[in-house]
C-alpha cells in the first residue's frame, strides 16, 4: 500500500470545508487516518500559471519536496490542486532545462526534491488502491433507492493522468454503487461548470450550471456529487439565480462523494458538514427512510 | 450600415508570434493544425469567446499578433482541457490559452475592464505574499483593481450563503515558512528570465 500524506488546499480549509469534515472520518474508517502536510503553500491554481508558469512549478515543487522527505505521496483532494501539482510534477520530472534550474533552486533553499514521488486523488486511491470489496465491507448504512448524479468535473479525468476516461468516467458511479446508492447515467458528468469563472462572471455561472442541474434532474437524480471544491459551488451556490432566470425549479443537493461515503460507514451525519448545504436536504433524509445513517 | 475598415494587411502582422507561442508552450504540435474545428466545438465557453479557438489558433499561425493577444478568449478558457483531449493533432489548446495569458499580461493589452485578468494578478499577488490564497480578500482585491464597486453586490445572496453556512472565512491564510517561499520565488525569477 502507497502512503500517503494530506494536502488540503486552500478551499477545504473555506468554502469546501465540509470535504474536508466528511474525507477525514471517511479515510480514518478505512484505517488510514491522513496526517496533513505541515506548512504546505497554496497550488497556484489556474491564476499561477496565468501570470508565470516557472514560478506556478517551482511553488507546487516546494509541497512535493515537504512529502517527499517524509516518503509520501500527495494526496489531493481538490481538482485544481490536483491537476496543478499533478502537471508540475511531470514538468520537474520531465529534464526540461527550466525544470533542472527549478529544482536547483529549490535545493538551494532546502526543499530539494528528487522526483520520487506521485500526485493522487482520493478517488482513485478508494477504489484502485483500497477496492470497492474493502469498501462494501464497511458499509453499514446501504444508501438503497438514493439516485446520484456523479459530477467529475474536468480537471480530475483529463489530460496528465490516466485515472478514468477523460469524457464518462465511471470511477466514482462504482463507488457510489459499492455504498448502495443508485448511480443515474449522467451524460454532463464531464461538462465544465465554468471553474474560476462561474464564480466571477454571473451570467457563465448561471448557464453553465442550468446545463449541468438540468440534466441531473432528467435523469431523476436525488442529488450530485462533486470531487472538487469549485464544481460543489458552482453547482450550488447559483442555483436561486438559475431557478429564477429559466423559470424552472432545477434545485438539487450538491453533496461531496466523501459525506455519502461516511452516511453509509455509519459516521453520524452530525459529523460530515451536510449543515454546510445551502440547498435543503429534507427530501434526500426523507428519501433515505433510516432518516440518514445512524 | 456603417462600412468599417477591417482589413488587416500583411504588413502588420507577424509572421514571428507563432514561434513564440510554440516555444513557450511547448507545443511543437501547433504545426499541425488542420482546422477541424474540434477544439471549437467542445469547448463549454465558445459561446462566449470573441475567437473561437480554432480560429485564435489559426491567427496564431498567421501572425495576427495583435488581435489574438487582445482577445477575450485566453481568458475565457476554464481551463478543462477538453479541447486538448479531442485533438487529432495533439495540440496542447490550453496550455497555449496560458502562454497567450501569459503573453498578454507582459505586453499589457490584456482586456483591463474584465474580472479574469485581475482575478489572475491579485491571486498571484496574494500567494506570492502569504504563499496562501483567501477566497474573500481574493475577491475583494479583485474588484479594487477593477475599480467595480457595483459588480459584487449581485453576489450579496452567495456571501450570505456563505456565511450562514459557515464556509466564509475573514482570516488571511499564510505560510509560516514564508522567508523560504520568498526566496525559491526570487531564486525561480532570476533564473528562469
Amino acid at each position: 500500500m502507497r502512503d500517503f500524506i494530506y494536502y488540503p488546499g486552500c478551499s477545504l480549509k473555506a468554502g469546501g470545508k465540509h470535504y474536508e469534515e466528511s474525507l477525514l472520518p471517511v479515510f480514518k474508517a478505512i484505517g488510514m487516518p491522513l496526517e496533513e502536510m505541515d506548512d504546505w503553500n497554496c497550488c497556484g491554481a489556474t491564476a499561477y500559471f496565468s501570470v508565470d508558469e516557472f514560478m506556478a512549478a517551482a511553488i507546487c515543487g516546494r509541497n512535493l519536496s515537504i512529502a517527499e522527505k517524509e516518503k509520501k505521496n500527495v494526496l489531493a483532494p481538490c481538482a485544481g490542486c490536483f491537476l496543478t501539482m499533478k502537471k508540475s510534477n511531470t514538468f520537474l520530472k520531465s529534464g526540461h532545462e527550466k525544470a533542472k534550474k527549478i529544482l536547483n533552486d529549490l535545493k538551494s533553499v532546502d526543499a530539494e526534491y528528487k522526483g520520487s514521488i506521485d500526485v493522487v486523488h482520493p478517488l482513485e486511491v478508494l477504489v484502485k488502491d483500497i477496492g470497492l470489496d474493502k469498501i462494501r465491507e464497511l458499509v453499514q448504512t446501504k444508501l438503497t433507492g438514493l439516485k446520484v448524479a456523479c459530477y467529475y468535473g474536468c480537471q480530475v479525468v483529463r489530460p496528465y493522468t490516466d485515472l478514468d476516461d477523460p469524457d464518462y468516467p465511471t470511477i466514482m458511479d462504482d463507488l457510489m454503487a459499492a455504498i448502495g446508492a443508485e448511480p443515474v447515467d449522467y451524460a454532463a458528468k464531464t461538462r465544465c461548470c465554468g471553474g474560476s469563472l462561474g464564480g466571477t462572471i454571473e451570467k457563465v455561472g448561471v448557464d453553465l450550471n442550468y446545463v449541468l442541474l438540468k440534466e441531473a434532474k432528467k435523469k431523476g437524480a436525488d442529488v450530485i456529487v462533486t470531487l472538487c471544491p469549485l464544481c460543489q459551488f458552482n453547482l450550488e451556490l447559483p442555483q436561486s439565480k438559475v431557478v429564477a432566470k429559466y423559470k424552472d425549479d432545477v434545485r438539487i443537493p450538491i453533496l461531496y462523494f466523501t459525506q455519502l461515503m461516511g452516511l453509509a460507514f455509519g459516521i453520524p451525519k452530525e459529523d460530515l458538514g451536510f449543515n454546510r448545504s445551502v440547498i435543503s436536504l429534507d427530501k434526500m433524509w426523507a428519501k433515505l427512510s433510516n432518516g440518514g445513517g445512524k | 450600415m456603417e462600412i468599417q475598415d477591417k482589413v488587416i494587411f500583411e504588413g502588420e502582422l507577424d509572421p514571428g508570434f507563432v514561434n513564440t507561442i510554440r516555444d513557450k508552450s511547448f507545443s511543437e504540435e501547433i504545426d499541425k493544425c488542420i482546422q477541424c474545428g474540434t477544439c471549437s466545438s467542445s469547448c463549454p465557453m465558445v459561446s462566449y469567446m470573441d475567437y473561437p479557438p480554432r480560429k485564435i489558433i489559426g491567427m496564431i499561425k498567421h501572425g495576427f499578433k495583435n488581435e489574438v493577444l487582445k482577445s477575450f478568449t485566453p481568458w475565457l478558457c476554464a481551463s478543462c482541457y477538453n479541447c486538448q483531449v479531442k485533438c487529432p493533432s495533439n495540440i496542447k489548446i490550453t496550455d497555449i490559452m496560458y502562454t497567450l495569458k501569459r503573453e498578454a499580461i507582459d505586453a499589457n493589452v490584456y482586456p483591463k475592464k474584465f474580472p479574469i485578468p485581475a482575478l489572475a494578478q491579485e491571486m498571484h499577488k496574494i500567494i506570492a505574499k502569504n504563499g496562501r490564497s483567501s477566497e474573500l480578500w481574493l475577491v475583494l482585491q479583485m474588484y479594487l483593481k477593477l475599480k467595480d464597486p457595483i459588480s459584487p453586490l449581485k453576489y450579496t445572496s452567495t456571501g450570505i450563503n456563505l456565511m450562514k453556512t459557515g464556509r466564509l472565512s475573514l482570516k488571511k491564510e499564510k505560510i509560516k515558512n514564508r522567508k523560504q517561499f520568498h526566496a525559491l520565488l526570487k531564486a525561480v525569477s532570476e533564473d528562469t528570465k
